[in-house]
């Protein structure tokens, strides 16, 4: 299958010269002529892509062509607007990625049979639940705008979330693997609702508890919103009842509002959401200022290294689009680059779903599907909690998007996520191309 | 499974379709409301950035330029008007807090040379900086010079000069002035001067009566509609009685049967009475009309909407014009009084229309569009407002114009050696609140034209709440506008 990977290292090519353009951009307008360093830069990119893809040929020979050059699509881009922003910034971004591609190649070496994880399915969630209360705890715990969402530890700082939501797909994938039949089958109607049987609601209720806990305890309603999403869309695909996700959506609605009015963080999410102009220069800043920098950006924006983020001759330094380089990342893309550039960011989170749920289609055995079918849903999720925050279609959260948000947990994570839908579909499109394959196939309860 | 897995991926593309939308929304659809918030700096701070393009008078006097401070990012540009007052207005100002006016605010896309999406894209990729176009205005800073000087002698009011074959604003003066460098520290307390009003451009926005400056269009429009001729004569007695009440002339003189020449030379009110009875409503209107009345003067100043910069002259009842079909008392408007109200643009275009043998020219400040470049990118092509008299009625005004000024009540106008054409204009506006409420306020006026033969130049003059009269302290002042002009040619 060496035809997938030929398509691979074809589909890098526009990847390294995007990135080039990018810098080249970046350059012209800082420094009104062009330094070569922006082809140098560009260089060491498609040097460490090509190492992955010599890696993934190896390893991986039969995996889906498109993630890998998505994704490093994504990360060039993020490239080169963090660099934009700040060029310190942007060097520690490289070296995220360079140890994200590390966990990359550690993740596809050792875990080659990903089933094992099936055997600690409840070690991996516990260990995620846990990692989750981390940024409570004193000295090394870090509160964000009221959040409590990072950990630091000396120099190293980073996002227990990013790694909770693989662990818990993982959990996710492996219990409804097991127990989707029975819970299809043992549904029963009550007062004209299908509800799941008694004996699987209470893990059922135990998500649903974790999201809850994490929103009040963490309060993190971004990293809430986008579990529990997940959650709904892996048990939708596991039992087909539509019903449950119903029952899902009012439970997490019904505990989202009880908390909104009683956790004053949540309240005031929500209450900067609805009335962003009560507050214009206190609460509402950062997402007026998000929809400000949109608006100035039209159809085709301001052009690379363009817009404005600080305002000018303010001392110290006032942010004019606090959180440009994470939270509001999507609206500075609006700024410079206009609608087209924002819809073409969010076509590729779109085609990356796409390919994802295409493993997700060929994998032959359950935890495999619906490991493949969490993995993509989870990162299309998260892309859509905040981009979705920074254009008031919901509240704004501090959720990173996904490979162009500065961050290095969320880089890292993201990684290991592809690692993942990457060994399974090397798998499943190995089974698909061998006969033999797809009749042991018929076997495993797909 | 694979159904399920299908239906979730339709849920995500309706997701993404969503955010789409909302990104449509506050970038394109919902963009220009956005930016016109109050709370929304950014457009304000990202033209800081520019460097405005400069603004400079006929002779190349700099009006307004841009100085840069800081440097880098930090790099921003504030406005300096280096003739202070002298150009207030009509140029305006601009400030990234105070906002702008007049002509900064109409010429503002030229000024930071705002071009297509697309060719701005090209500027991004070949890496220029956006950067403003000159403007070369029609402004004469001498004459500039001398109508202030000589308004701030006789009170407030306006000076229009405009060049009848071109229509190019020679002169735009109002007073009290402002000086536009010091709108960023004390545009409040220029705001709150409801005495001096130095924020008004009287000029464009000055809405006084017209008095006897107006026989001039109750003439043409006699003249255009057959009603008379030069040679007619119409009985002017000492009293009419119209409406009621009697209409007078000065000292209740009685001129007997006299024709157009007479009558305006010593502006008889009872022979121009009649002549606007005998005219009628719908022939009085549509000369007016013609010569720019009822409409908003198609000059280069922000002239649409509620923040409109230039007022309409008319009848006026409370805030809104009169029309053709509305009563009015036709003999008192045909002599400028009744609720007539008339800016001094106006009537300066209708002394520029009879210069420029009937042809009212569309009145612009600015003259060509020069980028940082060096090349000039726009050139005022002068443009016909409308036809508002015949050749031969603006002969004919022309002739009765000059009796006035040689002979009559505008003496005061005359240039040694230069024939001039005009009109004196003395409103009676007593109790004017403006003016202090005095009982022997009036509303002066001069407008006309030189060199009668050949005209060069049309200017208004109205000086409001002076005790004198528009011989006296008006057309002083149109010589000396127009000899500055005259010599200056």
């Amino acid at each position: 299958m060496t035809a997938a990977r030929n398509r691979e290292l074809l589909a890098l090519v526009p990847v390294a010269v995007l990135l080039t353009a990018g810098f080249a951009g970046v350059f012209a307008q800082e420094n009104a002529q062009l330094g070569n360093l922006s082809l140098i830069y560009g260089a060491y990119f498609l040097a460490i892509c090509i190492a992955t893809h010599i890696f993934l040929r190896i390893r991986l020979p039969n995996a889906d062509p498109y993630l890998f050059p998505l994704m490093a699509t994504l990360t060039a881009f993020g490239f080169v607007m963090i660099y934009r922003i700040d060029e310190t910034l942007a060097r520690d971004q490289a070296n995220w990625f360079v140890l994200g591609l590390i966990l990359f190649a550690l993740t596809v070496y050792f875990l080659r049979d990903y089933e094992v994880l099936e055997r600690y399915r409840y070690t991996i969630a516990i260990g995620g639940l846990l990692v989750l209360l981390a940024p409570r705890l004193p000295g090394i715990g870090q509160q964000v705008n009221g959040a409590y969402l990072g950990v630091k530890i000396g120099p190293l700082a980073f996002q227990p979330a990013e790694f909770t939501k693989l662990a818990i797909v993982v959990f996710l994938a492996s219990y409804l693997r097991e127990h989707r039949e029975v819970m299809i089958v043992g549904a029963r109607r009550v007062l004209g609702v299908t509800l799941p049987p008694l004996k699987h609601f209470g893990p059922m209720l135990v998500v649903w508890g974790a999201s809850m806990f994490m929103l009040v305890f963490i309060r993190d309603l971004g990293s809430s919103l986008m579990f529990f999403a997940a959650f709904l869309a892996l048990l939708y695909v596991a039992t087909g009842r539509f019903s449950f996700v119903v029952i899902g959506m009012v439970m997490f609605f019904l505990g989202a509002w009880f908390f909104a009015a009683t956790v004053p963080h949540v309240h005031d999410r929500v209450e900067i959401w609805l009335h962003p102009y009560n507050e214009p220069q206190g609460n509402g800043y950062q997402i007026l200022q998000s929809i400000f920098a949109q608006a100035d950006g039209g159809l085709f924006g301001k052009g690379f290294g363009q817009s404005l983020l600080i305002i000018p001759g303010s001392h110290p330094p006032a942010q004019l689009l606090p959180a440009a380089e994470t939270d509001t990342i999507y609206s500075l893309i609006v700024n410079e680059l206009g609608l087209f550039g924002a819809c073409g960011v969010i076509l590729v989170y779109l085609l990356i779903t796409a390919r994802g749920f295409k493993v997700a289609l060929l994998a032959s055995d359950g935890f495999s599907k619906l490991l493949a079918t969490g993995l993509t849903a989870v990162f299309a999720i998260q892309a859509f909690v905040i981009i979705g925050g920074v254009t008031r279609v919901i509240p704004l959260t501090g959720v990173t998007l996904p490979f162009i948000s500065y961050g290095g947990s969320s880089i890292v994570a993201n990684f290991v996520l592809l690692a993942l839908l990457l060994l399974i579909s090397d798998r499943a499109r190995r089974e698909a191309a061998e006969p033999a394959g797809r009749m042991a196939a018929l076997g495993s309860p797909a | 499974m694979n159904r399920q897995i299908v239906k979730l991926f339709a849920f995500i593309v309706v997701l993404f379709g969503v955010l789409v939308g909302f990104t449509s929304y506050w970038s394109v659809f919902d963009a220009k409301a956005l930016k016109e918030k109050e709370v929304n700096r950014r457009p304000l701070l990202e033209a800081q950035q520019i460097r405005r393009g400069r603004i400079l008078a006929a002779d190349g006097t700099v009006i307004a330029k841009s100085i840069g401070k800081g440097k880098g990012a930090e790099k921003r540009y504030v406005r300096r008007y280096p003739e202070g007052s002298l150009f207030g207005h009509p140029i305006g100002y601009s400030f990234v807090s105070q906002g702008d006016s007049e002509f900064e605010r109409f010429h503002n896309e030229e000024l930071v040379g705002e071009e297509s999406e697309f060719s701005s894209i090209l500027d991004q990729i070949l890496g220029h900086a956006q950067e403003g176009n000159d403007i070369v205005t029609n402004l004469d800073t001498e004459a500039q010079r001398v109508a202030l000087a000589d308004l701030e002698e006789a009170g407030f009011g306006a000076v229009v000069a405009i060049e009848p074959s071109t229509g190019e604003i020679k002169a735009m003066v109002s007073n009290a002035p402002y000086d536009p460098n010091r709108v960023p520290y004390e545009l409040k307390k220029l705001n709150l001067n409801t005495i001096e009003t130095p924020l008004l451009n009287r000029a464009t926005q000055g809405l006084y009566p017209p008095g006897s400056t107006f026989k001039v269009v109750t003439a043409a429009a006699g003249l255009e509609s057959g009603v008379i001729t030069p040679e007619t004569t119409i009985n002017a007695p000492g009293s009419l009685e119209v409406e009621g009440t009697p209409l007078q002339n000065d000292f209740n003189e009685d001129f007997g049967p006299i024709s157009l020449d007479t009558a305006l030379t010593n502006s008889v009110n009872t022979w121009f009475g009649q002549l606007g009875q005998q005219v009628g409503q719908d022939q009085l209107f549509e000369t007016m009309e013609k010569f720019g009345f009822n409409s908003t003067p198609a000059i280069d100043l922000p002239n649409q909407g509620p923040e409109s910069e230039v007022a309409q002259s008319g009848i006026y009842e409370e805030e809104h014009l009169l029309h053709r079909n509305d009563p009015v008392d036709l003999a008192r408007v045909a002599i400028g009084q009744e609720r007539l109200l008339a800016t001094p643009l106006q009537m300066a275009e209708v002394a520029a229309a009879i210069a420029n043998g009937g042809k009212l020219m569309k009145p612009q400040i600015w003259n060509r569009v020069i980028d940082p470049d060096g090349r000039v990118v726009d050139k005022l092509d002068p443009s016909v407002y409308s036809e508002a008299v015949s050749a031969q009625t603006a002969e004919e005004l022309t002739t009765a114009m000059e009796g006035v000024v040689s002979e009559g009540t505008g003496t005061n106008a005359a240039i040694s050696g230069v024939p001039v054409a005009g009109k004196t204009g003395t409103a009676e506006t007593p109790g004017n609140e403006a003016c202090g409420g005095g009982e022997n306020e009036n509303q002066a006026w001069f407008m006309g034209f030189a060199p009668a033969d050949e005209p060069k130049i049309a200017i208004a003059a109205s000086v409001e709440c002076t005790e004198q009269f528009g011989n006296d302290v008006a057309a002083p002042i149109f010589r000396d506008v127009a000899e500055t002009i005259l010599n200056g040619e």
